[in-house]
């Protein structure tokens, strides 16, 4: 794991808020390499999602620098963020986001045909997917017919089916119960190691700390502690 | 773009209810525009038939003095024409007169024809088979207004070319049925020979019709006017009847828009998260735009699947069949008009009418879906667009 591909020098993101202006991330440094199974930790407020939203090249920084995959954030076009976005990064979040009238299958599809895949290889790409998080049997069903398990294993199957080199989880396992977080974060676990996609989170759940490799501490958007876990409780 | 029509497709589809009622306003007033232009379409296409049949003929060839529009001009307003196409021109000599049935006075417009004319649909051979004396005949509705039928003894009165009056008793030998109201209010038909004999203008007509093989050669004190001339009136007539209901289809056009530009314009404040989600899996805001442009503008396609089939076998029907119109109605209209318009729809009204459709539909999903251009893919996601 020696390939940086994400480098933030000096980031600072501020937000408009009435007259004044609110700073949301601190001057913050971080280097994240391919394969890393990282998460930013700290308290609502504290600057996860911000940072999560600019290394997703949703937002961008106010000052300082930015780079996923060797490509600057604050240069790219709306065509080329969306680019990296559709060809290397995956979300998945809170709530999931699943595209209500959409399957199971189409909302898994949906990143593929924007891709240009296809039928045949997003069928199949799909269904591999839909076995990975282990709803192969559910393709047909829509979001609203899903527990909130399986509605984010379904997000994650979206996020992963394209195999992204980057996945951004915001809060995963917010909404559900240890015994959902625990089977999606094996998934996410099971799925770093056999892509070696780098998994980003953000979080204050400590059931996910747990299974995270590298923890990064966060508060008023300073980096408080930026920790490597050698793991002697690694769940499996 | 293929992706943006597959994407909208899915979305409306899942959307159910929702996209059937847009769908369903649209088609109302996409069969209604159609309908009631195909209606005016036809009833132009009869009036011109008809109205080239029973008046018009191939053209007419009027005397300079005369104005349809002045009745002070029908006294003098005739002449001999000097040409040689007599044989392909049918002359038709115009007076004032009175006539007096059950003793009240009735103001009409004497019509002299040639009895002998093949050019017009007018039964002027019943005027030529009668032995009465003074033979006249009258269109239907000029005989339900003045309560007469055919066998009627009508006193007629008249003034002579030197203005002196003179009067005669005259036999009703046919009442013909026609849709030109033209050529049957107020008028009365008598053959030409007789009308030069009362009034003392022989070979004088006041206007002639022209037949198919005639060739308009210049005549001094004559105006020449071809049948496309002559009908103007009627298109041009029909055209304003047109812009009137014009006014209803478009009322409910708007109607149909401002559904599809409302369900836009929630489908935009509403989707919001969806929107983000867009953008986060990797589609561009113009892809986003255009997504949503075309689910608007998708809607004008479903009315015109649905429009087709109800509308096909309907307008199908309606085109065999006709549409009856009540005799009272017809009567005031002015222009003719049959007891039964065919409508015409034809590919111009259709694909007119197709094309307006997509293109407003499209024009109203694409005024709010500017606004996700603009936005922010963050607070997208966190719904928090205003």
């Amino acid at each position: 794991m020696e390939e940086k591909i994400i480098t933030l020098e000096n980031v600072v993101k501020r937000f408009p808020v009435g007259d004044g202006e609110f700073t949301a991330l601190k001057d913050i440094n971080l280097e994240f390499e391919r394969g890393e199974f990282a998460g930013l930790v700290g308290p609502s407020g504290s600057g996860k999602t911000t940072l999560l939203n600019i290394i997703g090249s949703l937002d961008s920084p106010t000052e300082g620098h930015a780079s996923v995959l060797g490509k600057n954030i604050a240069e790219l076009s709306h065509k080329q963020s969306a680019m990296l976005r559709n060809m290397h990064i995956g979300f998945i979040f809170q709530v999931y986001n699943l595209l209500p009238v959409y399957t199971v299958f189409e909302n898994i599809e949906f990143a593929l045909i924007l891709q240009n895949i296809p039928a045949t290889e997003r069928k199949k790409a799909v269904m591999e997917s839909l076995e990975w998080v282990g709803l192969a049997d559910m393709a047909q069903k829509k979001p609203d017919k899903l527990s909130g398990g399986e509605g984010q294993r379904v997000a994650i199957a979206r996020a992963m089916v394209k195999k992204p080199e980057i996945l951004l989880a915001d809060e995963p396992t917010a909404n559900l119960d240890a015994e959902n977080a625990h089977i999606i974060l094996q998934t996410m676990k099971d799925l770093n190691r056999e892509l070696n996609t780098t998994f980003l989170f953000s979080t204050h759940d400590e059931k996910v700390m747990g299974y995270l490799d590298r923890i990064i501490h966060l508060r008023d958007g300073y980096i408080e502690k930026d920790e490597i876990i050698q793991h002697k409780t690694q769940k499996s | 773009m293929k992706l943006a029509f597959q994407l909208a497709y899915r979305n409306l589809m899942g959307a159910g209810l929702r996209t059937w009622l847009n769908a369903s306003v649209l088609t109302f007033t996409f069969l209604m525009i159609i309908f009631f232009n195909g209606l005016m379409d036809g009833w132009n296409e009869q009036a011109k038939r008809d109205t080239t049949e029973w008046e018009y003929g191939f053209g007419h060839l009027t005397n300079a003095k005369f104005d349809p529009f002045d009745p002070f001009t029908l006294k003098d307003g005739n002449g001999v024409l000097q040409s040689k196409q007599h044989t392909e021109l049918t002359p038709v000599l115009l007076q004032q007169a009175s006539i007096y049935p059950q003793g009240r006075l009735f103001p009409v417009i004497m019509k002299g024809i040639d009895v002998d004319q093949k050019t017009l649909t007018l039964p002027t051979e019943k005027l030529k088979a009668s032995n009465a004396e003074f033979p006249i005949m009258i269109g239907a509705q000029m005989a339900e207004s003045s309560k007469l039928k055919t066998g009627d003894e009508i006193l007629i009165r008249w003034r002579d070319s030197h203005g002196t009056f003179d009067a005669a008793s005259a036999t009703i030998v046919h009442v013909f049925k026609t849709n030109v109201p033209t050529v049957d209010r107020g008028q009365i038909w008598i053959p030409i020979k007789k009308m030069w004999e009362i009034t003392g203008l022989e070979n004088h007509a006041t206007y002639y019709i022209a037949s198919e093989k005639y060739v308009n050669t210049k005549a001094q004190g004559w105006i020449y006017e071809n049948q496309d001339e002559l009908l103007s009136t009627i298109t041009e007539l029909i055209e304003t009847k047109k812009v009137g209901s014009s006014i209803m289809y478009i009322l409910l056009l708007i109607i149909a828009l401002l559904a599809i530009f409302d369900t836009q314009v929630l489908s935009v404040f509403r989707r919001q998260k969806e929107i983000g989600t867009y953008i986060a899996l990797g589609m561009t805001r113009l892809q986003v735009v255009t997504l949503f442009t075309v689910e608007g503008s998708m809607y004008s396609l479903f009315a015109m699947v649905l429009g087709s089939i109800i509308g096909i076998p309907l307008m199908w029907y309606l085109a065999e069949t006709g549409i009856a119109y009540p005799l009272d109605a017809t009567q005031d209209i002015g222009i003719a008009i049959s007891d039964r318009i065919f409508p015409v729809f034809g590919l111009q009204l259709i694909f007119g009418t197709i094309a307006l459709i997509i293109i407003s539909a499209t024009i109203v999903s694409f005024l709010p879906a500017r606004r996700i251009a603009k936005l922010n893919p963050v607070d997208a996601l966190k719904g928090k667009m205003q």
